[in-house]
């Protein structure tokens, strides 16, 4: 009897705590942070590196939660039926948020969304086992010219965002890969190292991650990433590949404009702070701080180049 | 692996973090729907302002202490804590209703160490070579591995075959609601948007196993369990002898449980079915598996307690997350600056590893009084509970349980509806084990199809992809062994009934 009392009294706790501060507004209290995937990806990583520093900055405890189910199209479509008071915020991805939608009725819009602030962005980067043969990006496109479809490349998920820079460059370098496609990006790593594909389409985050096991031939960015000197961009190879998969934060709808104000600037503080910076470029990531003042326009030429990079590699009509 | 890793596991703030961990893990593992992943989650800021080695034993605890937890509920209710205990109700929930839970309950917990302990183990001494298992096993290998998975239905459902199959194939096409992982299609959603996520697992652990049982209990006048009479108390002494005496089942279960963990995506429950099979084909005649038989519980709670260890291998050599919960740890090593990966196991920056590993190993070994004393006081509140209490506590335990996994309601109502689904089902002869076996394996095995497919028209070589590998070769044998082995095995055990001599 006493057992069970205390059972549901200990369900009770982890319950409220992960549905917390539903009552009262402008952060009275812990907040809920859903993230949309399960745990150990990129989206989880960066949240669980933002949690400290919130609990820093602004006094209160962020609490992570997981709501997988349909690629991340499960959370996003119950995010506008949460409580907008502020106490709950959701992890949004780019491309996802696009693709999604656009291939069919999944429950959300990107536009229905409101995602106000854009943190970070892993940069999409071709990554080889350390016994590699391909020392080089050449290497790899010459065999791809010459054995048309037998280089194997291993990404997380298909529509996906290495999926579509692997039919992306494939378009520029003029050569046939094949894209294998896995659930999430552990598993895509695991299949490189162990040589079940050829390359993996990823980001510099396994770079980071993987250290001497990988080595990255090219990353899709401006200019090198300060983690890896010795890797040259696509830009410096010829081919105009930037961008990657992109992570922000997203409200529900009902919030109010003074909330989504507060949230953008509690994310950009975090954001410029050194320490986080440091944690974030150690773990591969790239900074980004689109805030609710360029978000649409940030959001704007994202949603067309995604989906016309979709609409020519014919994942959506 | 200085021995001051090892003194610095044994600070007394340690200890107290092994032994917290360890009753709160068993505690959270023992409600259907609360997950080691979400117990883990929970509490991960918590481990942000402490020392990394200690964070991790809090951490490690929690974990191995959910996965034994789980055994309760499927013992004393039928219904799986956690998936890693599936398996534990094909024996577990007959002992405990024909009187035996006490026995069950302290059985498990002797398992749970040892499996433990093997796993801890292997991690301690064998990490960075049994790592190279991880990686072996590319797509094709996790497609025959879900195919033997699916075999095994075979050899549960002890000469009903066909509703077995019916059963797995119905679990099979579950699995498929929802959006494909690998080609991101959307399929039989039939239009609605709720069933977009598909058929949670645990949600449908909950719904299939639970459900019939609260049904039953309300449907008959009798007790829940049977309850000998006179003072009961945990069986500890008759449970170590019959533990000592299958020491051989205990070490075979535990070795597989600790290769299974290695796995990243195979998991507690695949390691506790491959387990029981396991001592099911290499049982005794007199031994009757499914009708509470103690060989059967051991197999599997030894094995889903060595998935632990296992499991950290990759995680800490590889930077691969062998299971859910792994994933989370990672993520709060990641926070705390430990970097994963081989160079953790070498002399110098390996001692927060190591301590680790230590803290793990100890808290294993505390696993043993703190799940005897609570399972003790589980097995008497739910044999002593009255029904009238018992039933709505449980359906509302259910009911929090699946909301839990991701604050969903349609989530409640899909295991309702999974749940009288199965009752009905149940009446006419089909178990729900063969159902959450194809909903657990699909996704496997599909994945794996879909990628050795592609990878085989890539290189233009389709067969030797499927066929050509040797650890394929080897997993195929094995599931035609098991497929064989019920036709086989019946034949057996006629002829040694009839020579009325042994056979093993």
């Amino acid at each position: 009897m006493r057992r069970t009392f205390i059972k549901s009294l200990l369900a009770a706790t982890v319950l409220s705590m992960s549905v917390a501060g539903t009552a009262k507004a402008e952060l009275s209290g812990s907040v809920n942070y859903i993230i949309p995937f399960g745990p150990g990806g990129e989206s989880d990583i960066s949240a669980r590196f933002q949690q400290p520093f919130f609990k820093e900055k602004f006094g209160q405890d962020m609490v992570i939660s997981y709501q997988p189910g349909g690629g991340g199209a499960v959370g996003w479509a119950s995010l506008n039926g949460l409580n907008g008071d502020g106490q709950t915020i959701m992890g949004v991805n780019l491309p996802h948020i696009v693709i999604k939608p656009a291939q069919k009725d999944v429950g959300f819009t990107t536009e229905g969304l409101n995602s106000f602030h854009w943190f970070h962005f892993t940069p999409d980067a071709i990554v080889v086992n350390a016994s590699s043969p391909y020392q080089t990006l050449q290497d790899l496109i010459d065999d791809a010219k010459k054995n048309p479809g037998a280089v194997t490349l291993s990404g997380s998920g298909k529509a996906s965002a290495n999926h579509l820079a692997q039919i992306k460059f494939d378009k520029m370098a003029g050569i046939k890969t094949t894209y294998v496609p896995f659930k999430g990006t552990g598993a895509a790593v695991t299949a490189l190292l162990g040589n079940q594909v050829k390359a993996e389409w990823g980001y510099t985050t396994v770079g980071a991650k993987q250290g001497d096991a990988v080595r990255m031939l090219a990353v899709a960015m401006e200019e090198r990433h300060p983690l890896f000197p010795d890797v040259p961009t696509f830009k410096e190879l010829g081919f105009d590949m930037v961008g990657g998969a992109y992570r922000g934060i997203a409200l529900p709808n009902t919030a109010s404009e003074e909330t989504t104000e507060l949230w953008s600037s509690m994310i950009a503080e975090i954001n410029q702070d050194p320490a986080f910076r440091q944690q974030m470029l150690d773990g591969g990531f790239a900074m980004l701080d689109v805030g609710t003042d360029e978000v649409d326009e940030f959001m704007k030429a994202r949603t067309e180049q995604y989906l016309a990079d979709a609409r020519a590699a014919g994942l959506i009509k | 692996m200085d021995f001051g890793s090892f003194l610095s596991a044994l600070t007394p703030l340690n200890l107290l973090f092994a032994l917290f961990g360890v009753a709160a893990g068993t505690i959270i593992g023992s409600i259907p729907g609360l997950t080691a992943t979400m117990a883990v989650a929970v509490l991960v800021p918590i481990t942000f302002s402490m020392q990394p080695a200690s964070a991790l034993i809090l951490l490690g605890a929690i974990y191995t202490g959910a996965i034994y937890g789980g055994a309760y509920a499927a013992i004393l209710l039928n219904t799986p804590g956690t998936p890693s205990a599936i398996a534990t109700t094909f024996d577990g929930y007959p002992m405990a209703k024909r009187g035996d839970g006490d026995l069950a309950v302290a059985l498990a917990c002797f398992a749970s160490v040892f499996g433990g302990l093997v796993g801890a183990f292997a991690l301690l001494f064998l990490a960075p070579p049994l790592s190279k298992v991880a990686l072996a096993f590319g797509p094709v290998e996790y497609f025959w591995l879900s195919i033997f998975g699916l075999s095994l239905i075979a050899s549960l459902s002890n000469g009903n075959l066909a509703k077995g199959l019916a059963g797995g194939a119905f679990g099979l096409i579950l699995s498929t609601v929802g959006v494909a992982e690998v080609s991101a299609d959307i399929r039989l959603t039939f239009g609605s948007q709720t069933m977009i996520g598909g058929f949670g697992v645990v949600g449908a652990l909950i719904g299939l196993y639970c459900i019939p049982v609260l049904i039953d209990l309300v449907a008959v006048p009798d007790r829940h369990l049977k309850v000998e009479q006179g003072v009961q108390s945990v069986k500890i002494k008759p449970a170590f002898l019959i533990a000592l005496n299958s020491k051989f089942n205990l070490l075979r279960s535990s070795v597989i449980g600790t290769l299974v963990g290695i796995l990243p995506g195979a998991g507690g429950s695949v390691a506790g079915l491959v387990a029981y099979s396991e001592a099911k084909r290499t049982a005794k005649p007199h031994q009757k598996f499914g009708e509470g038989e103690p060989d059967g519980l051991i197999a599997t709670e030894s094995a889903n307690n060595a998935t632990v260890g296992g499991g950290f291998i990759p995680t800490l050599v590889l930077g691969i997350p062998g299971t859910p919960p792994d994933a989370v740890i990672l993520g709060a090593l990641l926070v705390q600056g430990v970097r994963t990966g081989p160079a953790l196991f070498q002399s110098g920056g390996g001692s927060i590893a190591y301590t680790f590993i230590y803290g793990l190993i100890i808290a294993t070994v505390l696993m043993l009084p703190v799940g005897l004393i609570i399972g003790r006081y589980a097995y008497k509140s739910i044999v002593s509970i009255p029904k009238a209490v018992l039933v709505p506590t449980v359906a509302f335990m259910t009911i929090i349980g699946t909301f839990a996994i991701r604050n969903s309601v349609s989530d409640v109502v899909i295991m309702i509806l999974l749940g009288v689904f199965g009752w009905v089902v149940g009446r006419f002869g089909f178990a729900a084990s063969p159902i959450v076996l194809g909903l657990i394996l699909g996704p496997i095995a599909e994945q794996g199809f879909v990628q050795t497919w592609i990878i085989g028209s890539a290189i233009g070589d389709l067969p030797g992809m499927f066929f050509g590998r040797p650890i394929s070769q080897a997993i195929v044998a094995f599931t035609v062994l098991s497929i064989l082995y019920p036709i086989f095995a019946a034949r057996k055990h006629k002829r040694a009934e009839s020579n009325s001599e042994q056979v093993s």
